[in-house]
């Protein structure tokens, strides 16, 4: 038989006249409280884009402290005020700055920004459905957020500043306003901040977990799902059953807090009094963030590890290798992350025994992460790639997650992480693993889905010098903080020239800082090309990428329902790229097979 | 300087923006309507998927060079028995995973740079393999156990019961410095209680406990080489964390929940400045958990002495009841022996618990 019939109806034709819906709606309705799933991913974007300048530009002002601890910076005056005081900043507000840069970026950026923009943008669009399950929940879930985070936000200008003990808020630091500034008011607005962080988080999380699960259009079953749709299902279970134990714990400290009660203080002396608590444990609240804040870290990575599968397949013109597996590791990951967050916490004082097996657990978390890495590797194996900026930031991201990944297990070890806690071994390590890695994932992401998005291309040269920055100040960055957290250079420290041990790393200090202001200012390129694209970007055809995803058979700018007519039935896998005997190195999900040839049997028949 | 640097560094980037933007725009319209599929472009692919090469072979080099260049900075001399079972577990580690990481980073960016865009070429099509998807689950599965096994053999040992014989230190962590308490002759540490402190004692010990009489609090730590050290570690406001980065020790202060960590130093002060060639050079305790404005400046020195020179030193010591014998006045006018008596079961609180 020939292959040369096999027709790809790539340019179905749309009716002219707009088959809305819904009714005329104005500028507030359509743009601001708008229940369609696209303006709301627009809206998570926005906002986590936002917020990520202003968490990015946090840390360059901290970098700036420790790349020059005997500088003054009197440039700051003006714009942080009391907080600097004759060009030094204030040891106090440095932790502030710590705290305020750490749960933007994880809490504001990377869970909402990232989940909250694809999960919202793409599940319906993937899985072939009009909207959410409930576009007033998913709007409800935004402005949540929104509101959740300008709470936060607003912190900074309280006369006390914002909370300082960390993101991860450990009482009795936490609990007790006389044992630091930032335990007062502060300390109340990031409490209250979180909790609305978590009730958004919640709804959001509930709407992609129903519509993942009933909303799939005819054909798709859960087997021909993306990637993507996967990971996004996935972390939406994993928020839900996560995020409910931190909220239990911001609660009980509310309690200790405001109430009297001694959930997590025992018999303290502070502030030249002794306290009337007792018998509550300091680090009962430790558990119950990292149960949490485990599952976190992956809630925040793994939206990415589905974009990057999505990305790599569709630009290597290859099947994802090993889509059952993986599924499978998304899976192993997700189950394993509940049962490992008392790695935090080796040296904390638990009981050996249980350190070991928090240790044999972390470990063998190693593995589907493996099988993860392979996989990627095996699918650029004899393709036939095609660099586009979201393939670029995709291959960087294999690297990141490689590099960053790794050191978990040495981490993951407990006799290795009593020297390693609490150093710049673990912020280098994580900001890898998570922070530099979502990251890629998300510029992936938005750089492939920016066409559907606002209809428009991003400029790809600009794109590929966005990505090189990024990708070698991103390594210059964090490499060297391995070596300084080798010898135990702790984190949070205002300034360490006090200390003979640690005091011998000026220059690596100062190279780290140079670096990380280079690699922030190179933000403003994807700033420059994302803005100045939405308005004067170059028309994207219909399926710029040449994707088999439903997403693409949508037209350029789809409508409030998504498509004009019917929604396309799904008849195949999404990854039924390059297969052997077909025309096109393509076919898109809703392609029937009997519009295929022989060599385009079921995808089913190559499971054997 | 630092702000001219900074500002340099934004005006150069926004001038190489400016210049792509321009070249590109201009490219884009010489090059007329012809489109082709993105990323398929001959310049585009052969210039990244270069790139990436490039950056394997000169980033590879550059770590390369930093790695032996940080490697005197990075291992600091170690001075414990469990320490030298530390980094060698650590750098066997290393080892492994360097392995892994080269061969998957050298992968990753070669691949992507052979089996870059060509017109005339077709993709692969090969969606699974099960037979190697066992084997790479298999081989990271059978080392992670190995390294867990070597792990857990010496997190035992470390975390394993101190020996009768050690030396006990009590130290405390308090916003923001370190204070240390010995027993004294006795080799008991005197029962202390929150309730008990003020300005002179700081510990808030009870005098009115025998044990209690002569113990002493001195401005250094210092410790034989060679025998066992007990830390007993403590808090009284939030969490600090001990932390002694020669000693590979680690341990958190806990408010309300006693910790301890022991370890065997195994160099005197006197050899670390001979070995390190720093005649100032001194063991630094740090605090390693974030406690609040001061963390960075918890700063306490530890000593290592020769046994001859411990017990001298010990000998030198003055029990704090006799420095201060302002302290037992609160103490004399209530009744000692029923304040004894009632501290007994009191005495639990310097075993350490160990908590969930
Ligand atoms: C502009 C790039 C970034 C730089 C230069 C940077 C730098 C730093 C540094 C030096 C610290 C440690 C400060 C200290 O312990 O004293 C830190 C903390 C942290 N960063 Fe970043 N970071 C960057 C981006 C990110 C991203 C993308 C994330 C997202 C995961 C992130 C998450 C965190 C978190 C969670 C902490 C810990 C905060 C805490 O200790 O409470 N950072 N960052
Ligand atoms: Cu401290
Ligand atoms: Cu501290």
């Amino acid at each position: 038989m020939s292959s040369t019939d096999i027709t790809i109806n790539q340019d179905v034709h749309h009716p002219h006249e707009e088959h809305d819906h819904h009714h005329d709606q104005n500028f507030i309705e359509k743009y601001i409280f708008s229940q369609d799933h696209k303006v709301i991913a627009k809206q998570y974007l926005i906002t986590g884009i936002a917020w990520a300048f202003i968490g990015g530009f946090l840390s360059i002002l901290f970098r700036l402290q420790l790349g020059w601890p005997e500088a003054t910076f009197t440039f700051l005056e003006p714009i942080l005020g009391g907080w600097v005081e004759n060009g030094k900043l204030n040891p106090e507000f440095y932790l502030a700055l710590v705290t305020m840069h750490g749960t933007i970026m994880v809490f504001f950026v990377l869970t909402a920004g990232l989940s909250g923009t694809f999960s919202n943008f793409l599940i319906p669009l993937q899985i072939g459905a009009r909207d959410m399950a409930s576009g007033f929940m998913n709007m409800l879930s935004y402005w949540i957020f929104f509101i959740s985070s300008v709470i936060m936000f607003l912190s900074l200008f309280l006369e006390t500043g914002p909370a300082a003990g960390g993101w991860t808020v450990y009482p009795p630091l936490s609990a007790l306003p006389q044992a630091i500034e930032g335990s007062k008011g502060g300390m109340t607005m990031w409490l209250i901040s979180m909790a609305l962080f978590i009730v958004s988080q919640l709804l959001g999380g509930v709407n992609y977990i129903t519509t993942v699960i009933n909303l799939r259009t005819r054909g798709m079953s859960m087997t021909k799902l993306p990637l993507t749709i996967w990971a996004f299902f996935i972390t939406a279970v994993l928020g839900l059953l996560a995020f409910p134990v931190l909220f239990s714990a911001a609660l009980l400290l509310i309690f200790d807090r405001s109430f009297g009660t001694s959930f997590f203080l025992s018999d303290i002396f502070i502030a030249g009094e002794a306290l009337a608590h007792s018998g509550g444990s300091a680090i009962l609240f430790q558990h119950l963030f990292w149960f949490l804040g485990h599952p976190e870290v992956y809630i925040v990575i793994m939206p990415a590890f589905g974009i990057v599968s999505e990305v790599i397949a569709t630009n290597a013109r290859k099947p994802i290798f090993g889509y059952r597996a993986m599924i499978g590791s998304l899976l192993g990951i997700a189950v394993l992350s509940f049962v490992v967050w008392a790695h935090h916490m080796f040296v904390t004082g638990m009981n050996p025994f249980l350190g070991s097996v928090f240790m044999f657990l972390t470990l063998i978390i190693a593995v589907p992460s493996a099988v993860k890495v392979f996989n990627w590797l095996a699918t650029l194996w004899r393709g036939n790639i095609r660099f586009t900026t979201a393939m670029m930031f995709a291959v960087g991201f294999v690297s990141l997650f490689i590099s960053g990944g790794l050191t978990g297990i040495i981490l993951g070890n407990s006799a290795l992480d009593i020297q390693l806690h609490d150093t710049y071994f673990v912020i280098a390590h994580f900001h890898l693993v998570m922070g530099a890695a979502a990251f890629f994932g998300m510029f992936a992401g938005v750089y492939h889905w920016f066409p559907k998005m606002f209809g428009r291309m991003m400029d790809d040269k600009l794109g590929f010098v966005h990505f090189w920055l990024t990708f070698v100040a991103v390594y210059l960055v964090f490499m060297p903080m391995h070596y300084i957290g080798i010898a135990g250079f702790p984190r949070r420290y205002y300034a360490w020239t006090g200390f003979e041990v640690f005091n011998g790393f000026t220059d690596m200090n100062m190279f780290i800082s140079i670096s990380a202001i280079l690699g922030f200012s190179a933000q403003f390129i994807f700033l420059f090309n994302f803005v100045y694209s939405i308005f004067r970007g170059r028309k994207t055809t219909l399926n710029p990428w040449h994707s088999n995803t439903l997403e693409w058979t949508t037209p350029v700018n789809p409508g409030h329902g998504n498509w004009p007519g019917e929604i396309p039935a799904v008849y195949r896998w999404p990854y039924d790229y390059s297969k052997p005997g077909a025309v096109e190195d393509y076919i898109p999900q809703n392609v029937p097979f009997s519009q295929t040839q022989s060599s385009n049997l079921p995808q089913e028949r190559d499971f054997e | 300087m630092i702000t001219f640097a900074i500002v340099l560094s934004i005006v150069l980037l926004f001038v190489i923006l400016f210049l792509l933007f321009r070249i590109g725009t201009l490219a884009s319209i010489f090059r007329g309507s012809s489109e082709r599929a993105p990323g398929t472009t001959k310049t585009s692919n052969r210039v990244n998927s270069t790139l990436l090469l490039l950056f394997l072979v000169g980033g590879g080099a550059a770590f390369i060079w930093s790695f032996a260049d940080s490697w005197e900075g990075m291992n600091l001399p170690v001075a414990s028995v469990h320490g030298t079972w530390t980094d060698s577990l650590f750098w066997t580690t290393m080892i492994v995973i360097g392995i892994v990481f080269a061969i998957t980073q050298v992968l990753l960016f070669y691949y992507s740079y052979k089996y870059q865009h060509k017109d005339n070429k077709r993709a692969y099509y090969y969606p699974h393999n099960n037979k190697l998807e066992i084997i790479w689950t298999m081989i990271p599965a059978v080392v992670m156990a190995l390294l867990v096994f070597a792990g857990w053999k010496t997190w035992t040992k470390i975390t394993s019961a101190a020996p009768e014989s050690a030396v006990v230190v009590e130290v405390m962590g308090k916003q923001f410095n370190w204070m240390v308490r010995y027993p004294g002759q006795d080799g008991q540490l005197g029962v202390s209680k929150t309730t008990l402190i003020d300005a002179t004692n700081e510990f808030g010990i009870d005098f009115s406990d025998p044990s209690a009489k002569d113990d002493f609090i001195p401005n250094q730590i210092h410790v034989p080489v060679g025998k066992p050290v007990l830390l007993k570690i403590r808090s009284r406001d939030v969490i600090h964390s001990v932390f002694l980065p020669h000693f590979r020790l680690k341990m958190d202060a806990v408010p309300g929940m006693p910790t301890s960590f022991w370890f065997v130093p195994t160099k005197t002060t006197a050899e670390m400045r001979t070995e390190t060639g720093n005649p100032d050079f001194n063991y630094e305790l740090a605090c390693a958990e974030l406690c609040g404005r001061g963390h960075f400046a918890m700063r306490f020195m530890l000593v290592v002495d020769e046994p001859a020179e411990y017990e001298a030193w010990l000998a030198e010591q003055k029990p704090f009841v006799e420095q201060n014998p302002g302290v037992m006045a609160k103490f004399a006018t209530e009744a000692p022996q029923d304040l004894a008596l009632d501290a007994k079961p009191g005495e639990k609180a310097e075993e350490d618990k160990t908590e969930l």
